[in-house]
């Protein structure tokens, strides 16, 4: 069948008959597609979901899952996993938002504004074992601003390093990369405020305040929310960046999950790694859906204009 | 407009406060890769980044994951792409399921992925071949969203079904159709997308270091158990040359679009 000999060749030649534009076999287009997504992501989305409610035997049981709902260790690290992503989600939208209306009220397209960008573009992916060394090479043992406070602000915390390995380290490391994709992610909307909105109000006697209270503010709203949503979602599936800098297997659901999976002390434990899975994805669908549902009011906003 | 001097003040220590969080790291690794590098040394020196070169397993992982990379660009191009297209000139039934299927990689954080795969990546390793090139499978279905995100705003921007008519009509092939026609009228889509791919294969450790793969990130890794200086050396020049790459992408629109996650 030519209909699929394009995908691999990409040859320009070979003739094809009329009937090319109608017909049944046009699905076979996507069967290339539908193999590797089978292979690469159905297959291991299923193997997660249904490997959840198995026993060793692959018969259906919920002891492992019922076991990882009720064990106290996971419960902690779940909810450590959320306050993090929900604290470092807050302040990296605040920052990032002040930070991209800061862009959009300098001059577009300037210099400032295109460096902010592209640095942006490339922090906001910077996590990690690079982003770990950064901040190692930052306030670890010799590093720029520990060994400055060492001289400088002996009795600080700065000067002692050991907070970076723990929860409030962990929170600057994932607020770095928070909010870079903030600033991506709120630009556009910011970049869709007409500045007549502005022009009006003032027009009608109103205040700076009273323009951001009234009309900014609550068309921003859904944008801002879903983007914090996003941020979200972002830190809660972080690993590597935890896995780097913590040296703790059940601080966090992820670390938890690779414990479970690669297990080098104990054995591992594969069931109880795609439980915790599960009710990672549940979190991490319900915050999506979420997104989705604000995205449809900012873009029917975004039409009505 | 001319702006008020409130204005200014809250813009000026915005940008202060932010910039400081996030310049102050990486002066840091510029700080930390040029300390003297053996003990009684003083002053600074490049002694870490010559040592870049040394490191054993290092060249080899930075080939592996460009050939990793090239593989994923490949996949986008004669497999992911021509499908979206075919999607949206042929199959409007399967445009829905197709959008469900390329963004169900966000709903499956890599973390869990990686729970899903280890099995198959287990067979593979045994029974075909232990390179981590073979990674290039997951990977591609990582960056899934981020590609259907870039081609589905180039898609519904061009009337490609007139395109497709019209190429058609003057006798053009189907091939000729989606490779020479559709195609180039969407290429800074295709190009951003090709840019996520050399930044995340390069980036990802997740999944590579769970699957014992020895990838660009986990080579870095161990490097920083011997010498903390030489990783952030190593580190740092990633990250330059990530930036460099950006920047010299042949993108006259915005620059900064190559990585919107904004989906749905």
């Amino acid at each position: 069948m030519t209909q699929i000999q394009y995908k691999g060749t990409g040859s320009a030649n070979g003739g094809t008959g009329s009937r090319y534009w109608r017909g049944k076999t046009s699905y076979l287009g996507v069967l290339p597609f539908l193999i590797l997504s089978g292979v690469f992501l159905i297959y291991p989305t299923i193997n997660v979901v249904v490997g959840a409610f198995q026993d060793g035997k692959g018969a259906f049981s919920t002891v492992t899952f019922l076991e990882v709902y009720n064990s106290p260790i996971a419960r902690h690290a779940f909810a450590n996993s959320l306050s993090i992503s929900i604290q470092t989600a807050v302040i990296g939208s605040i920052l990032g938002g002040l930070f991209a209306w800061a862009l959009v009220t300098g001059k577009p397209g300037g210099l400032f504004y295109r460096v902010s960008v592209a640095l942006s573009s490339v922090l906001a992916q910077f996590g990690g074992i690079m982003l770990t060394f950064a901040f190692l090479a930052t306030f670890a043992f010799n590093g720029l601003v520990s060994s400055l406070a060492v001289k400088y602000l002996p009795n600080t915390f700065l000067a002692d390093s050991t907070w970076l390995y723990g929860r409030n380290g962990l929170a600057v490391l994932y607020t770095f990369f928070q909010i870079p994709l903030m600033v991506l992610v709120f630009l556009p909307t910011l970049e869709n405020l007409k500045p007549q909105w502005r022009e009006a109000s003032d027009a009608l006697g109103g205040k700076a305040y009273e323009y951001w209270l009234r009309v900014g503010i609550p068309i921003l709203t859904p944008s801002f929310a879903g983007a914090a949503l996003l941020l979200f979602v972002n830190s809660l599936s972080a690993y590597a960046t935890a896995a780097t800098l913590i040296n703790m297997r059940d601080f966090l659901t992820p670390l938890q999950i690779a414990g479970a999976l690669n297990s080098e002390v104990g054995g591992a434990n594969p069931a109880e790694a795609k439980s915790l899975s599960v009710f990672m994805v549940i979190v991490v669908v319900f915050a999506m859906s979420l997104y989705a549902l604000l995205r449809r009011r900012v873009s029917k906003w975004e039409q009505r204009r | 407009m001319k702006k008020s001097i409130g204005v200014k003040i809250w813009r000026y220590s915005i940008i202060f406060v932010v910039a400081f969080y996030l310049l102050m790291p990486l002066v840091s690794m510029v700080d930390f890769s040029t300390k003297p590098f053996s003990l009684g040394a003083t002053g600074r020196s490049l002694d870490s980044w010559r040592a870049i070169a040394t490191q054993p397993d290092l060249t080899l992982a930075i080939t592996r994951s460009l050939i990793t990379a090239a593989i994923v660009m490949s996949v986008i191009l004669f497999l992911i792409v021509p499908t979206a297209i075919w999607v949206h000139l042929k199959l409007p039934i399967l445009r829905r399921p197709f959008e469900l299927l390329c963004l169900l990689p966000l709903a499956i954080p890599a973390i869990v992925i990686v729970v899903g795969v280890a099995p198959l990546y287990r067979w593979i390793s045994i029974n075909l071949t232990e390179s981590p090139i073979t990674l290039a499978g997951v990977y591609s279905m990582l960056i899934l969203p981020y590609t259907y995100r870039s081609l589905s705003a180039a898609l519904d921007a061009v009337d490609i079904h007139t395109l497709a008519e019209a190429a058609r009509t003057l006798g053009a092939t189907i091939p000729r159709v989606i490779f020479g026609i559709i195609m180039p009228t969407i290429r800074t889509g295709i190009i951003n997308g090709s840019f996520i791919a050399i930044a995340l294969v390069l980036g990802e450790y997740t999944i590579s270091n769970i699957l014992n793969y020895k990838t660009f990130q986990v080579v870095i890794a161990q490097i920083g158990l011997n010498s903390g200086s030489i990783a952030v050396a190593v580190s740092l020049a990633s990250l330059i040359f990530v930036l460099t790459l950006l920047l010299i992408i042949p993108n006259k629109k915005r620059q900064g679009a190559v990585l919107d996650v904004d989906i749905a």
